[in-house]
């Protein structure tokens, strides 16, 4: 049967969208390499990105429209057709859950008459959910509009929905829901530093380039992304490679749930991050700097504007810097729009570039092939705050702190249950028993270390250290008390891996789907041993064959559960040897109802 | 030397077109080497009603109805060995091709909607089997322990599938024998 | 003395800028591949080429050759890998070979019996993928596609046409075509274009000469593809030596 392709939206474009357009679209000089940015903020006015938009959009950047809509499609929070006035999103992480995320979500849609994914039918809203927005010491959370929301409760939900129905803008909602706390709990290194701003610059200048990356090397400062390059091994490569240009880029493309140390470090220590990125730049030869800012965190996009105005007022970026002749550098920040594998850095160069966040096939690495195809330093956050504090003190004073293979410190983003979440800054080696004892988690259970690409210990490991000798990490950690389901936080971190996948790869794509549909089999009572070999086959094809990190992390949730809590599975396994893939009774409801039959032969039973 | 004990198979089609069958037919004068070695049970060229304990179980089709799960179960109940024989069996085949479509649709437009029907109903005998909302290949319901593809398999490839098997080697099928069509 | 890297044992040899596999099928060494074309630069998302390197395992198409290499490919646990992603695509999409115009010439259903795939063997996902038969010349039928993107490659570097693209993200990515209508009568497809002839699969059909050959005379029921893809792949002239 041949269906006709979806109708395009009905949508014209008015005089005012019009001239809207051409604005945002002159602001980026029609660059292609914009795209990603023109299509948020053309979405930011017109709520989604119209068909007619599209064309002219195309039009303008002299590309194919079918890339526009490839482009937007990848992206979790970019919209071809209309999503409702107000886009209501709760976060989705476990953590989020824990704290009654589902029943909030189930009580809105209720109380607005909404399915979960559907646009009410006067186009008002909708109400759907979204991977972790980095608010899980603050939880359950969610974004309208991109905006982010915490400290969800039953009141709050039913003010929101009281204001949607009033159709009260976003700008007019009360203050305080959009009010984000930091939540330091424990500062160190980073967070305690009193540096006046410019001073690790200054100090780096007194260096010069080649110094610096010396320094880098010699502290032992390692990336705190959580893969843990040597960071002065790649400043030191980016340096040495050769290219028309050299950039500067640092990933605040905080995706990984549970972890919102970034969000911290760009509120509170934004100079530290955009000084540390100065100096790379000092270090690699670069004159232009991005910072790629997940969506999520939309709302600290003034502030960092701010800031980085501040900064060229004060000659700390700009031209000449600090009066030194000839170093010129300049940082221009670049949204994301809701796509964890943008985490991934060459999905995020990809990005910046305006295209679909697929990670490219490397090598090459970004050092020398990076934004542009041009040598590229890319670190995180945190890492940048890390260098800039190594270059200010010195290797030696630096690389004392820590242990030997790790040096500096760590910020751990701590959620879940416990007394007291949020941002703890320990040197590395810090045990994980000690940072239960300083949140005040009681029964603990389990830990998941990293976030669900990391790794989940059990009680018994909780005297491991975090570290790259040990337990590395990106600085997620969430705490699971005995009252929690092991297998039901599996679960919740497969469906986060298939709803990411960016589907480049087959074992990715497909794998993760199939998981997901197996972990769900079990959920719903219809599992077996069979089952759990699929899992283990499923694994061993991601883990081996699939295109990045994602696909080969993607069954770790799940193999380190098994592991730990295997019982929280085969509590939920049939004692039969195999169970059908799918509900048969329930494969005959559709045909009940047409017959209205409902005697023995019309149903059939789960076992004969 | 005692004379080895007889193989017993049963065979069925369950969603499919009896091509399968044609095909073991098929092995032409291969048939009777093959009946030294098994004998029939439940099976078209039996007419034994019902499956009894066997040895290889080889199905064709794919599962549409309620009927098919039943005797689907039968089989695997009694066969040691299950095969699923031919593409429906294996990927639920042409009749898979309905399940984009939605089944109450389909019963409407069979029975009540399409032109030229008189006082159309739906039929609702008990006797009758209720169709599945989608057709589903045989190892989504019971495990299978083999599958011959094809549409249909040829005969030389159901002949060198049985006797490897029966000789006890794992059956492989290899280049011009092996056929999704 | 030429650089070689060690296939399965065997040296091959390689010129600087070669990837594993576009050496090894020069040398006539066959790695199975799928998304993988001579014509086209190097994808590596199929991943049916996966082979180990040095103990690791890496897409061969899209691994730099490097002398020294230790490439292991045809062993039971890689081909066990490529049988499983083969199962995957068959599983993740509607192939129904008895009723496609590529059956007999399309590379997956060539892998599947190179491989000994019997069956999916995992759920079959059934996708609703409504075709596109508006243009009068042009069928697309994405119940088959793959997403090997190598007709977005072929319209965009050689037809400089831009006809196909992907759009969506992890199971919900798909083939989109260059029309505001978003059907392909709308653009500017030509049925010469390099593009109707380079989808591995049965998305791409030509209308009106569907099943022109006859069975058993299709180009992969004559010679299985271990033994065609070699002479599709550009060869070394035998017996030069390189430096």
């Amino acid at each position: 049967m041949v269906h006709e392709a979806v109708s395009p939206s009905p949508r014209f474009l008015e005089p005012k969208d019009l001239s809207l357009l051409q604005q945002v679209l002159g602001h980026h000089a029609n660059d292609s390499t914009k795209l990603l940015q023109i299509l948020r903020e053309v979405q930011e006015h017109l709520g989604f990105i119209p068909n007619a938009a599209v064309s002219f959009i195309a039009e303008a950047l002299d590309i194919p429209r079918n890339r526009i809509e490839s482009v937007a499609s990848f992206y979790s929070f970019l919209h071809l057709r209309s999503q409702g006035t107000y886009r209501v999103l709760f976060s989705d992480n476990i953590t989020d859950r824990m704290l009654g995320s589902q029943t909030l979500m189930e009580r809105m849609c209720q109380q607005l008459w909404l399915q979960p994914g559907k646009v009410s039918e006067d186009g008002l809203l909708s109400i759907g959910t979204t991977s972790c927005t980095g608010m899980c010491d603050q939880g359950p959370a969610m974004l309208v509009n991109e905006r982010a929301i915490t400290k969800l409760t039953h009141q709050r939900i039913q003010e929101i929905g009281q204001l949607i129905r009033n159709r009260t803008p976003l700008n007019d909602w009360p203050a305080d829901f959009f009010y984000v706390e930091d939540n330091i709990h424990r500062a160190g290194l980073i967070l305690g530093n009193t540096m006046a701003y410019g001073e690790a610059l200054q100090a780096g200048l007194t260096l010069g380039g080649a110094a610096i990356v010396d320094v880098v090397k010699r502290s032992g400062l390692r990336g705190r992304g959580g893969a843990g390059y040597p960071t002065g091994l790649k400043w030191e490569a980016c340096r040495n490679a050769k290219g028309n240009q050299h950039y500067v880029v640092c990933n605040a493309d905080e995706g990984e749930p549970g972890t919102f140390k970034d969000r911290v470090l760009l509120t509170r220590q934004a100079d530290l991050v955009f000084e540390g990125m100065t100096l790379c730049a000092l270090a690699v030869g670069a004159k232009q700097g991005f910072l790629y800012l997940r969506g999520e965190y939309r709302y600290l996009l003034d502030h960092l504007k701010g800031v980085l105005q501040r900064r060229r007022e004060s000659n700390l970026l700009g031209v000449d810097i600090l009066g030194q002749s000839g170093f010129d550098f300049d940082i221009e920040i670049h949204l994301g729009a809701g796509a964890y594998i943008c985490g991934e850095e060459s999905a995020l160069i990809e990005s910046l570039e305006g295209e679909r966040g697929v990670p490219r096939n490397r090598p090459p690495f970004p050092v020398t092939q990076g934004y542009l195809q041009q040598p590229t330093a890319l670190d995180n956050v945190e890492t940048f705050c890390q260098a800039a504090l190594a270059i200010h003190m010195g290797a030696d004073k630096y690389s004392a702190i820590g242990t030997s293979k790790s040096t500096g410190s760590k910020l751990i983003s701590v959620s879940g249950d416990c007394p007291r979440p949020g941002i703890y800054e320990y040197p590395f080696g810090v045990s994980v028993q000690e940072i239960l004892n300083d949140c005040g988690a009681v029964n603990t259970r389990a830990v998941q270390i990293s976030g669900p690409s990391g790794i989940c210990i059990g009680e018994h490991e909780f005297g491991r250290k975090l570290g790259f000798e040990d337990l590395p990490t990106a600085g997620a950690f969430m705490v699971f008390d005995d009252s929690r389901d092991m297998f039901e936080v599996a679960r919740n971190f497969v469906h986060f891996f298939a709803h990411e996948s960016c589907g480049f790869c087959t074992p990715c794509r497909v794998g993760t789907s199939m998981l997901k549909q197996t972990m769900d089999k079990i959920a719903a009572g219809q599992g077996t041993h069979y089952d759990l070999a699929e899992v283990e086959n499923l694994d061993h094809v991601l883990q081996t064959t699939s295109h990045c990190g994602l696909g080969r992390t993607a069954c770790n949730p799940v193999l380190h559960t098994l592991k730990h809590f295997r019982p929280a599975y085969e509590s939920r396994l049939k004692s039969l040897s195999f169970k059908p893939a799918f509900d048969l009774d329930g494969a005959l409801a559709r045909a009940r109802q047409m017959t209205g039959r409902d005697d023995a032969g019309a149903h059939l039973k789960e076992n004969e | 030397m005692t004379e080895k004990k007889k193989l017993r198979i049963a065979t069925t089609s369950l969603a499919g077109c009896f091509g399968c069958h044609m095909s073991i037919l098929d092995i032409d004068e291969r048939l009777f080497p093959l009946l030294e070695l098994v004998e029939f049970d439940r099976s078209p060229l039996t007419d034994i009603k019902h499956c009894g304990p066997c040895d290889i179980g080889l199905v064709e089709g794919g599962i549409c109805n309620a009927e098919n799960v039943h005797v689907l179960r039968e089989f695997r109940k009694n066969c040691k060995v299950l095969i699923a024989i031919g593409a429906c069996a294996i990927n639920g085949g042409l009749p898979a091709q309905r399940n984009h479509l939605d089944l109450s649709s389909c019963l409407t437009e069979v029975y009540l909607t399409e032109p030229g029907l008189v006082h159309g109903h739906i039929p609702n005998d008990p006797e009758l089997p209720l169709p599945l909302d989608k057709v589903h290949p045989l190892h989504e319901v019971v495990k299978i322990d083999y599958f011959i593809p094809g549409c249909p398999p040829s005969a030389d490839a159901i002949w060198k599938f049985l006797t490897d098997l029966i000789a006890g080697k794992t059956p492989e099928l290899g280049h011009g024998l092996i056929k999704y069509d | 003395m030429s650089d070689t890297f060690q296939l399965d044992g065997q040296p091959v040899v390689f010129e600087s800028g070669q990837t594993v596999m576009q050496a090894a099928l020069a040398a006539g060494h066959y790695i199975p591949h799928l998304c993988y074309h001579p014509e086209f630069k190097p994808h590596g998302s199929c991943k049916l080429c996966t082979v180990k390197v040095n103990g690791r395992t890496a897409a061969s198409c899209t691994m730099p050759a490097e002398a020294g290499l230790e490439v292991e490919s045809d062993s039971e646990e890689l081909n066990a890998l490529r049988r499983t992603l083969v199962q995957m695509l068959f599983a993740d999409g509607n192939h129904f070979c008895p009723s496609c115009e590529k059956s007999g010439n399309c590379i997956l259903q060539a892998l599947g019996y190179d491989l000994e795939v019997h069956s999916a063997g995992f759920r079959h996902q059934f996708p609703d993928r409504p075709l596109d038969a508006s243009h009068p010349d042009i069928l697309l039928d994405f119940n088959r596609c793959i997403l090997c993107e190598l007709c977005v490659n072929a319209s965009a570097e050689v037809d400089g046409k831009h006809v196909f693209a992907l759009a969506g993200r992890g199971n919900s990515k798909h083939l989109i075509v260059n029309a505001e209508s978003g059907l392909l009568k709308d653009t500017d497809i030509a049925l010469t274009d390099k593009a109707m002839s380079v989808c591995p699969v049965g998305v791409i059909i030509k209308k009106g000469v569907g099943f022109s050959t006859p069975i058993g005379e299709r180009r992969y029921d004559q010679r299985p593809i271990s033994e065609q893809a070699l002479d599709d792949a550009p060869r070394l002239p035998s017996g030069e030596a390189h430096d």
